[in-house]
């Protein structure tokens, strides 16, 4: 398989514009703003198949025909490097190693919608990384691929990296644009959508760093070469993140649609110590692990995770062996949501609380006939009441742990202990 | 005498604010600009802030108790955050966290009597392919082992 994302990382100093630009970089932006018109490059993104790779895998052409083009108001562009799903660190390796490819895409994207203002939000704990992007923007901008009369095309685009201070929820579109306006990161609802009304209730595409990252590949190569990797309906490449008890863990490239449990054991290795394979998380902390035996047919596509029932997400794949607690593991994440909601809506404010209490007791041998039922029933009462999806990134995984790994929830209640030996998280 | 920037900060506050297209955008840099300047945002730094940013303090002080990088209260010059989350817990990020406490001698959310450093546990730094990890301010230390984290503290001190 071609590398379209990993193409440059391993070469030295891919990060600099001097190495970005001897491997063919930027020339995709310049026959793009000289010679392609903007409805032209929207029509050839659709072609490619590209989907949105921040999670909700939505086609990432029509996101942007959705942007008026008669619009009064000024549009706006932004790349979201906000990555904080658990077990994803794939945009962490292209900003550090490879940012010109996300800048080259976050330009292509904004000329696709005639915004003449575009960001980059990172989050703020990525400071290496945003170091980085920045010293790339301003090499970019010396060498006038970014700023007014681009190459004497008579079109004009500022790039601002903006760093984030810290929120998960920022990661949400509509959270990140509430953000980056200066406020509290608090998810909008939608309708109305960023499309038309966006940052500063202005027209505004936020697409994710690895799906900008792939534009100038499909432009040099064209939507046909994109088009004819991966599925059906899953088209091209992804970037899977493997972490856990896992021997190899990384971010690898794979064509969509690349059987998992081939990936688990052949390239990624297996799990490690002789220990068995116990679940596996499949498209980061929001989404249903998945037992053995319902990952025997799963291949790495949107389709094929959902089919199983689970979602691939962001390609986060964490990976648990037999001697992990799960009744600990589903309360690890029902902390982390509990301690990420924004606080706006209540079933979510509210329930994740109550999930992580519960998943806490019961790991520590207090939990009470009825809890398993009970957590379920939270669940359900998060699950499509919150403005944003992050109720349900919640709910989901919260409610899977217990339908999946029942018995061993039932245990730690009547043996009122943790009923793992040998456990790997203490 | 009242709280504000040295001259340089402050030029660095117009040309920020110069870089947004709506001056309340600039708010999180603006905020970032004074942590780093005051050492936290306690409620002088968030009045002067509010007014140079035209905003009411009561706005300030609910963006900036929203975010998790903004500090409220003082904290120690080493900032130690180790990630807690799923896949650094199932590679030992507790452990770590329990080995740095008993090295330094303080619980998570302390800082040393010495006012060197602070221990907090944080949520997914998306470095999990190399867990378990932490940041130390700006900085990530990844693929932790007791001898690395005890390298790593002797070098700070």
């Amino acid at each position: 398989m071609e590398k379209v994302l990993l193409r440059n990382i391993d070469v030295p100093d891919s990060h600099t514009l001097a190495v970005y630009s001897s491997r063919g970089g930027y020339r995709p932006w310049q026959e793009v703003v000289k010679n392609i018109r903007p409805e032209q490059l929207i029509e050839e993104i659709k072609a490619s198949g590209l989907r949105g790779r921040g999670g909700a895998g939505f086609p990432t052409g029509m996101k942007w025909g959705f942007v008026p083009k008669d619009s009064p108001k000024p549009k706006y562009m932004v790349c979201n490097a906000d990555e904080s799903e658990p077990g994803t660190f794939k945009d962490r390796l292209l900003i550090e190693k490879d940012p010109h490819a996300i800048i080259e895409g976050t330009l292509m994207a904004a000329y696709a919608i005639q915004s003449h203002t575009a960001f980059i939000y990172i989050r703020g704990e990525l400071a290496f990384g945003a170091n980085i992007l920045e010293r790339a923007v301003d090499e970019a901008t010396q060498a006038g691929y970014i700023g007014k009369n681009i190459l004497g095309s008579g079109y004009d685009v500022d790039l601002i990296v903006h760093r984030g201070a810290g929120a998960y929820i920022c990661g949400e579109e509509t959270a990140l644009l509430s953000s980056l306006e200066g406020g509290r990161g608090w998810p909008k609802v939608k309708p109305p959508f960023p499309a038309t009304h966006g940052l500063f209730g202005c027209p505004t595409v936020v697409n994710n760093v690895e799906t900008l990252a792939a534009l100038p590949w499909i432009i040099e190569h064209g939507a046909a070469a994109y088009a004819a990797m991966g599925t059906d309906k899953s088209k091209g490449t992804k970037l899977f993140s493997v972490s856990g008890h896992i021997s190899k863990p990384g971010v690898y490239e794979l064509e969509m649609g690349y059987p998992l449990m081939k990936f688990l054991e052949e390239d990624c290795g297996g799990v490690p110590n002789g220990r068995r394979l116990k679940g596996v998380i499949p498209g980061g902390g929001s989404m249903p692990v998945l037992r053995p035996d319902e990952l025997e047919k799963v291949n790495l596509d949107y389709e094929s995770v959902q089919a199983a029932g689970s979602l691939l997400g962001s390609g986060g794949v964490i990976v648990m062996d037999d001697g992990t607690c799960m009744v600990r593991a589903a309360w690890n994440l029902a902390r982390f949501f509990a301690h990420e909601s924004c606080g706006q809506c209540s079933p979510c404010r509210e329930g994740c609380h109550w999930m992580e209490k519960i998943f806490h007791r019961i790991e520590q041998g207090e939990g009470r006939k009825g809890d398993l039922e009970l957590i379920l029933n939270v669940s359900g009462n998060i699950m499509g009441n919150t403005i944003c999806p992050f109720g349900d990134a919640a709910a989901m995984p919260a409610a899977a742990f217990v339908r999946k790994y029942r018995e061993e929830f039932e245990e730690h209640i009547t043996q009122k202990r943790c009923t793992i030996r040998n456990g790997v998280m203490e | 005498m009242a709280l504000e920037f040295s001259p340089e900060t402050y030029k660095k506050f117009e040309e920020t604010v110069n870089r947004y297209p709506k001056k309340e955008a600039a708010l999180l840099p603006v905020l970032c600009l004074a942590q780093k300047e005051f050492g936290h945002l306690g409620q002088e730094a968030i009045e002067y802030v509010a007014r140079l940013m035209e905003q009411s303090p009561a706005r300030v002080c609910g963006v900036v108790s929203f975010y998790t990088m903004l500090n409220t209260k003082p904290i120690g010059w080493h900032h130690i955050q180790v990630c807690r989350t799923l896949p650094c817990a199932l590679r030992g990020a507790e452990r770590l966290t329990s080995f740095i406490s008993k090295t330094l001698g303080i619980e998570v959310g302390q800082t040393t009597a010495d006012g060197r450093f602070t221990l907090s546990e944080v949520e997914c730094l998306a470095s999990c392919g190399t867990a378990p990890m932490m940041q130390i301010n700006d900085d990530y230390y990844e693929n932790l082992t007791d001898e690395k984290v005890t390298e790593v503290l002797a070098s700070l001190k």
